[in-house]
């Protein structure tokens, strides 16, 4: 067990290494002069120069890369070339709406979802299961700002029930924090429940054909018994792996979601970072999701330990 | 006829909704090709006399915020989605099989690059799009790029999970015992083997780089706003959803529609290359 955790965090060391390389050599491999770039089309040269200065573009690139890392690893990631203000602070200060949504979303999602494969493969190709599954092939194809603005026409707009943006913060009240929050977190979770649910369905299809099911029913255990403790425990790895991997589309899809519902989180911050070619910005959010994103994966590797016995005793 | 052509004639028969999506996508193919042809006029032009009509008979979808005629700026939204989902399928699966082969067979390689893609895919793939669009300017082709770049590791992964399996078989040590040459190996033997799982892998790849497209032109970063497409004509919608919801509904069906036809196929086209894979899906 040792040797394998070593191994993963060994794993994980290499690709947030790469991740960083990468996110910081975007700005050199893409062609033109990254300066007058970002300064956009209406820049003179001294603002040209005045970027190239700040950003320290005259260095070799690798003395370049050397200097930022080690900003990086003392907890800097650069400062904003809009509002001269650091990545850091500004980050951290839109982290909370991003947080309350994406962590909203992911446990009503694995609640929701899971169940849900697990009721259509124990009724596999029953009506229950062809709507399931339909939902699911639905939910992959309507993109997430399409559902939100049908979410907010329906609930907001004609029936006036839900408000149509904004965000109130908990310390504002836990209702009033959690009724900006319904509409955005369905929106955002549809496309993972989707996900999940087809994974949960699939992986317990293949358990349910084993033989110790067979045992199990065969002895007279109730078939919730057979289902959550014999199938549903076996059949939790390609489960999690799953949830750890569609917590990409949740970030993504914070971006868009934060636009739609004008909730003023990170992702609203990386949209008006494009706009305003604030290039420092959009690299240091880029790599926060990527490490989230990398250590959730971490997390859910560990987390085998928990179900596969095998993997306690290498 | 051909084993495989039976089996997709099976599979399409065994799931009518495979042809439901094929004919979803050839209408759309039609719109977009025909677009000129079809009642449009001018998706650029702008009329400020008639701005925010609701949809009449005039203007079928209505007109946005310029007096510009929705349903024209609709039906020529469809090239832009068509376009960049078709060559972003067609661009990542090249890039990826021709990445994939030479990992699948050089172990050397394999070790750096693995870690490259993997690293790659660390990264989430609208993020990664966001990144490369902040950096360049707004244009299809950049659009292109972007997203392809974001899709090409996980068809790497596909192709060379896929080497790796294939390499085991007995036709092809066969091959490396009677003196094949490698290059030879790759093209007659591994190549044929990958298209089918390939070409499911294009569809999704197709419908994603379509969704992606759609998300980097409604933030911002993607298509430029003088050329239409669905998700730059719903970002111009955004600050009006109360009042002309019509210009966000139309894109917005349309792009849903074709996700859904691209992705059925691939559902039908999966089942049909793989009977053992579909009765589980």
């Amino acid at each position: 067990m040792i040797a394998y955790i070593v191994r993963r965090l060994f794993s994980t060391i290499v690709v947030m290494a790469v991740v960083a390389f990468v996110v910081f050599s975007l700005l050199y491999l893409t062609p033109g002069d990254p300066a007058a770039i970002i300064a956009g089309d209406i820049a003179t040269d001294e603002d040209i120069r005045r970027i190239h200065a700040r950003l320290g573009l005259d260095d070799p690139f690798l003395v370049q890369f050397g200097r930022w890392l080690w900003s990086l690893a003392h907890g800097n990631l650069g400062t904003s070339i809009f509002t001269n203000l650091p990545v850091t602070q500004l980050i951290g200060q839109r982290i909370e709406p991003t947080l309350s949504l994406t962590l909203c979303t992911l446990v009503v999602s694995i609640l929701v979802a899971v169940p849900l494969g697990v009721v259509a493969a124990a009724k596999a190709g029953s009506w229950l299961d062809r709507a399931v599954m339909s939902f699911s092939v639905l939910g992959f194809s309507v993109p997430v700002f399409v559902f939100a603005y049908i979410l907010i026409l329906t609930f907001s707009v004609q029936l006036d029930w839900l408000p149509v943006q904004g965000y109130r913060s908990f310390r504002d009240g836990v209702w009033e924090w959690l009724r900006h929050l319904i509409l955005p977190s369905i929106a955002l979770g549809t496309v993972y429940v989707a996900l999940i649910t087809r994974m949960t369905r699939a992986s317990m299809l293949d358990v349910l054909a084993q033989d110790y099911i067979r045992t199990a029913e065969a002895k007279g255990l109730a078939p919730e018994q057979v289902l959550i403790g014999h199938a549903l425990k076996n059949a939790a790895i390609p489960v999690v792996t799953i949830i750890g991997v569609g917590v990409a589309l949740l970030i993504s899809g914070a971006i868009v979601t934060e636009t739609v519902f004008a909730l003023p989180g990170v992702g609203r911050l990386t949209v008006d970072a494009i706009l305003r070619r604030d290039y420092p910005i959009i690299q240091g959010v880029i790599l926060i999701f990527s490490a989230v994103y990398v250590l959730v994966n971490l997390a859910v590797d560990m987390s085998y330990v928990l179900f596969d016995p095998r993997i306690r005793l290498t | 006829m051909s084993p495989t052509w039976k089996r997709f004639r099976d599979a399409f028969r065994r799931h009518p909704t495979a042809l439901v999506g094929g004919a979803i996508l050839i209408a759309m193919v039609a719109i977009a090709i025909l677009a000129p042809w079809l009642g449009t006029v001018d998706p650029l032009a702008v009329f400020p006399s008639q701005r925010l009509h609701p949809p009449s008979a005039e203007s079928w979808l209505g007109t946005d915020m310029l007096g510009r005629d929705v349903y024209s700026r609709v039906v020529y939204g469809a090239r832009v989605s068509l376009i960049v989902g078709l060559a972003v399928a067609a661009l990542s699966t090249l890039l990826g099989l021709a990445i994939g082969l030479v990992t699948g067979y050089v172990r050397r390689l394999d070790a750096v690059l693995m870690r490259i893609m993997d690293g790659l895919m660390s990264i989430p793939s609208v993020l990664l799009a966001i990144a490369l669009m902040a950096l360049t300017k707004a244009s299809i082709g950049n659009v292109i790029v972007a997203i392809t770049l974001a899709e090409v590791p996980r068809v790497v992964r596909l192709v060379r999970s896929l080497v790796f399996s294939l390499r085991e078989q007995p036709y092809v040590e066969a091959a490396i015992a009677a003196g094949t040459t490698l290059p030879r190996i790759l093209v007659r033997h591994i190549l044929p083997n990958i298209v089918a799982p390939l070409l499911v892998q294009g569809t999704y790849v197709c419908g994603s780089a379509m969704i992606t497209e759609a998300i980097l032109s409604f933030i911002g970063a993607g298509t430029p706003p003088n050329i239409p497409s669905w998700g730059n004509i719903m970002a111009e919608g955004r600050s009006l959803i109360q009042i002309a919801s019509y210009l966000i509904v139309f894109p917005g069906i349309c792009l849903s529609l074709t996700v859904l036809a691209v992705n059925l196929l691939g559902d039908g086209m999966r089942d049909a290359l793989d009977p053992r894979l579909a009765r589980r899906m």
